[in-house]
Parts: C-alpha cells; sequence; structure tokens
C-alpha cells in the first residue's frame, strides 16, 4: 500500500492529517470537491518531496499551505471569480497562522468530514470510496486496487459522488444534535462494511491490497475518539478489533478456509483480544446497548474460549436472542440457531430453521443451506448434509466459502460406508 | 499481447466437482492456485475469475418497453463457462502453453481432465488519455 520511498511512518502521518487538512480547507473555500482534488495534490507533493528533503518542521502547515495554494491557483484561473482572487490570497496568510493551534476544531472537521462522506444521499459504494479517499486519504489508484476495479472506474465513482454532495446542497456542518445520532450510524455502518470487505477478502491471493480492515479499524477508533458518548462506536472498535484478532488462523497455507472449529487458536492475536475485551467492558453498562456491541461480546465469547469445547454457547444464545429483540435479522437468527444446536442439540436449531426457512426473507441465500448441512452433520445425517453442503456451494459467490463447503461435502460421502 | 482463456463444462447440471473425492477437489483447488501464483510471478496474470454454476445463469433480453426479460436455467447447453483468465504475453505460443497448464487440472482420481480451453485474442483498445 505504500507509495514507492515513502516509509511507512511518513505514509500514516499524511493519513492521519488528510481529513485534518482538507476540513481546514473547506472551512475556507467552502468548494468541497475542489478542495479535495487540492488536498489530494498537496498528498502526492508530499510523497514526492518529503523523503527528498526531509520531512518539515510544521508537516500539517505545509499541506495546509500548498493545498490552499492550488485553490488559490484554480480561483485564479477562473476568470468568472477574478473577485474573490485577493480576498482568497489573503486567506491563505490566516489558514496557515490557524493552523498549529486549531487542534480540537480539527478533530470537529473530521467528523464532519464523515459525516458528509457518509452521507445518506450517496450510494453506499459511493460512500465508502469517498471516505477513504477523504478521510481515509488514500489515493484513487489505492482504493481502486483494494476493490479490485480499474482506476478510472474509481476515480469516476468518486468523483460522482462529489457531484451528489454538491447537488445535494449539504453544507460543511455538523448536522444539528438530534440528527447526529442516525448520521452517526450511517458512518459506523460504511466502516462495518470497509472492515468486512477487507475481512473477507483476506482469504486468498491478495497482493498488492490495501489492508482494508486495518483502514476501517484506524477510522473506527477516530469515530471512537470524537464521539466518546457514543457506546456503539466504541462497540464498533471491540467487533473489529475482536474479530481481526482471528485472522491470521482463518485461513491455510493454500487460502483455504478454516472454521472457527479448527482453528489454531495459538495463532489468534493474544494483545488483540485483550484490547478488545478490555473496551467492551469498559463500553457495556456505560450507555446505550446496541447490536455492535453485542456482536463484540459475541466475539469475545469466542475468543476467550481456550478451546472450541470450551465456547460459552449458553451465553452466545443469550447474546443472539437479544439482539435478535433488537434487531429483526433473518441473518442474526441463523447465528442464533446453530448456538441453540451447540446447548440443545442439533433438532432444536434445525426446527428454528424450517422457522427460518417459512420466514422467506433468506430464500436462495447459500448461508441458510450451509447451516443446515452443518445442524444435518451434526446430526448424523450424513446424506442430508452432503446435499445442502453441495446447495450452499452451488449459491455462494465466494470461492474460498465454495472450496470450504464442496471439500465438507466430499469428506461426508468419502466416510460414507460403502 | 492479451489473450481471454476460457475454461468451459458440461453445462447439464451443477459444476461436477460436487461429486468428487475430497482428495481430488483439494488436487485441482491447489492446481489452479498454483497455476495463478505462478502467472501473477511472471507479470502475466491480468485477472482470473470463477463464475457460479449453470443453475445460477439467465439469459436477459430487452423486452419491448426496455426492461429486463429473463430467462433460465439452460439444461441443454453442452458447454458452459466456468471461468477464464486474461493473461498478457509475449506471443499466441505462450498463450496456449498456459491453456494447456490450465487444461490439465487433475479431475477424479488425480488423472488429467484436459479440458478444452478456447483462447481468444483481446483486441487492443485506441491509446487512451484518461488518468
Amino acid at each position: 500500500m505504500s507509495q514507492p520511498g515513502l516509509d511507512l511512518d511518513t505514509e500514516h502521518l499524511l493519513r492521519d492529517l488528510a481529513p485534518q487538512v482538507l476540513g481546514s480547507v473547506v472551512r475556507r473555500y467552502r468548494d468541497f470537491a475542489a478542495c479535495e482534488d487540492a488536498v489530494q495534490e498537496a498528498l502526492l507533493a508530499a510523497a514526492q518531496q518529503w523523503p527528498r528533503d526531509g520531512r518539515p518542521e510544521n508537516p500539517r502547515g505545509w499541506l495546509i499551505q500548498v493545498a490552499s495554494r492550488r485553490m488559490v491557483d484554480q480561483i485564479r484561473s477562473d476568470s468568472a471569480r477574478r473577485q474573490r482572487e485577493h480576498a482568497a490570497a489573503l486567506d491563505l496568510g490566516q489558514v496557515v497562522a490557524a493552523a498549529s493551534v486549531e487542534s480540537r476544531a480539527d478533530e470537529d472537521e473530521t467528523l464532519t468530514l464523515l459525516f458528509m462522506c457518509c452521507h445518506p444521499s450517496l450510494t453506499t459504494a459511493s460512500a465508502v470510496a469517498l471516505t477513504l479517499r477523504a478521510v481515509g486519504g488514500l489515493t484513487t489508484a489505492q482504493i481502486a486496487n483494494a476493490f479490485l476495479v480499474p482506476e478510472a472506474t474509481m476515480a469516476q465513482r468518486i468523483s460522482r459522488a462529489k457531484q451528489t454532495i454538491r447537488a445535494s446542497g449539504v453544507g460543511f456542518d455538523l448536522p444539528a444534535a438530534r440528527a447526529r445520532g442516525d448520521r452517526l450510524e450511517t458512518v459506523r455502518h460504511v466502516l462495518y462494511l470497509i472492515f468486512n470487505e477487507g475481512y473477507t477478502a483476506s482469504v486468498g491471493p491478495t497482493l498488492l491490497r490495501v489492508d482494508l480492515s486495518s483502514e476501517a479499524i484506524r477510522l473506527a477508533r477516530a469515530v471512537q475518539r470524537l464521539a466518546p458518548d457514543d457506546t456503539e462506536a466504541a462497540g464498533l472498535v471491540a467487533l473489529m478489533i475482536l474479530t481481526d484478532a482471528r485472522r491470521n488462523a482463518r485461513s491455510g497455507s493454500a487460502g483455504e478456509l478454516i472454521p472457527l472449529q479448527h482453528q489454531d487458536r495459538s495463532r489468534w492475536d493474544r494483545a488483540a483480544i485483550d484490547e478488545g475485551v478490555a473496551l467492551l467492558t469498559a463500553t457495556l453498562g456505560r450507555g446505550r446497548v446496541g447490536p455492535y456491541q453485542l456482536q463484540a461480546a459475541v466475539a469475545a465469547v469466542h475468543d476467550e474460549a481456550a478451546r472450541y469445547e470450551d465456547t460459552d454457547w449458553p451465553q452466545i444464545v443469550a447474546l443472539y436472542t437479544l439482539l435478535g429483540r433488537m434487531y429483526d435479522n433473518p441473518m442474526v437468527a441463523l447465528n442464533r440457531a446453530i448456538a441453540i444446536a451447540m446447548v440443545q442439540g442439533p433438532a432444536a436449531g434445525l426446527a428454528i430453521l424450517d422457522t427460518i426457512a417459512a420466514d422467506g426473507r433468506l430464500a436462495g441465500n447459500h448461508r441458510l443451506d450451509a447451516v443446515r448441512g452443518h445442524l444435518l452433520e451434526l446430526a448424523g445425517e450424513r446424506d442430508g448434509a452432503v446435499r445442502h453442503y453441495l446447495a450452499a456451494a452451488n449459491r455462494t459467490t465466494n470461492t474460498a466459502e465454495r472450496n470450504y463447503l464442496l471439500t465438507q461435502a466430499a469428506t461426508l460421502r468419502d466416510a460414507a460406508p460403502g | 499481447m492479451k489473450y481471454m482463456l476460457m475454461m468451459n463444462t458440461p453445462g447439464n447440471g451443477p459444476y461436477q466437482i460436487g461429486s468428487w473425492p475430497r482428495q481430488d477437489i483439494q488436487a485441482h483447488i491447489g492446481h489452479m492456485i498454483a497455476l495463478n501464483k505462478k502467472l501473477r510471478a511472471a507479470g502475466e496474470f491480468v485477472i482470473a475469475e470463477g463464475l457460479s454454476g449453470p443453475d445460477q445463469a439467465r439469459l436477459v433480453r430487452a423486452g419491448k418497453d426496455g426492461a429486463p426479460v429473463t430467462d433460465g436455467v439452460f439444461p441443454e447447453s453442452k458447454e458452459f463457462l466456468a471461468g477464464y483468465w486474461v493473461v498478457d504475453v509475449d506471443s499466441p505460443a505462450r498463450a496456449y502453453q498456459i491453456a494447456a497448464e490450465a487444461s490439465a487440472a487433475p479431475g477424479p482420481g488425480g488423472a488429467p481432465l484436459n479440458m478444452a480451453i478456447e483462447v481468444r485474442e483481446v483486441m487492443s483498445g485506441p491509446p487512451t488519455d484518461m488518468l
């Protein structure tokens, strides 16, 4: 993910500064789309010049100055705006002078930027791309690479997202207190999607891909810091950390998927688990308990079991039951059915699957067949298990998961007597 | 020059790999992963994708009002595109060599499948000013 010649330390510094710089520049010049381009150019200039000439004493001031100059150049070249040239040039001095003292304002601006990039008027794909670029400080090429699409496609997606923001008239302001909760929810959702994109893609050959999971964690930590009163923001960070802690154990040398049951738990990241559990413990009971905290709690129960057999399944049933009450979602019901099967036996889990199937919302979804295959296997119903594993293998669109399901079916078939 | 290598499988039902023994499935997957790894290391890899099974496929045409009219499943089709590679190579001979390696992926009992791989040169576009 690094640019040639750029050390990791500098890259992280640039990416941390990106939203602060953009915030400062947008506040002066208002035009979000143009400012975002100017900041990207400033970041690229820094990536080229700093390794050669050394890092400036005030990196943020340097970036703001370069980006502001780009803005002034653009305004200057626009004859219709000639009148504003003088004022803009004057502004430049003020921006740079102010840059070193306004840390609190800059933090608010990072949050404002996140609200803007995750605006409800944008499609999810656009919000994800814009967030990674404007707040994450990634280049268009890096984002395109992460999603395996051509750079021109990603450039267009980002440019259209900016047009949508301009057309919707969203100002660069914090939303009213009343709307803040809803908007934070959208931000959390976008970050969660970025995390999952990185996590599911982390199986198989992923050379050259930006690590989206780490980026999502970095941004979620920023949100947690900026909205300390939001318990779900902390819950999201905990969920990401506790899930990511298992990353090294979840795929084998050939990229094959290894389910929780067969993972080598000594390869889990203990420090990450400790951090996630501590964060979750400090968060639960401090305010509103939401879906991210509950999912983090489930992840923590898994992470704290020394062996698969030691998993506290009754606790997981309780957590999914709570989650299901909060949030009527068939995927939650599916996870609850697995946990119930582990406590009361596969027949109880299978009975719940019938209810979920009758509900119809998961019709055609491969997860329903995969879970049914798993529970039938537990029940010793080999033929049925093979049939449902294969049905799931035919429907999944994830190669690693398909290979896993095919292998499960074959293993059962190979073991069949005669 | 770029070539598209298309791997076809029998189209009458779901992928047959679903009925193979575990060891053979793993050998087949291992062969494909190793091939892609080699192509990447050689700087020849452009893209490779596996496609979901025939039973998920739909034929789509525009109806009178331009709205999509879908049709599927096709039990009658003999051949079905299961996946493809695009490789960037120096010669057609090299593209054929890669195709042969894909063709020889092991099947049931570890014997090479020798599947037919259709090799087509990708037309080059006009020089682009983008980016």
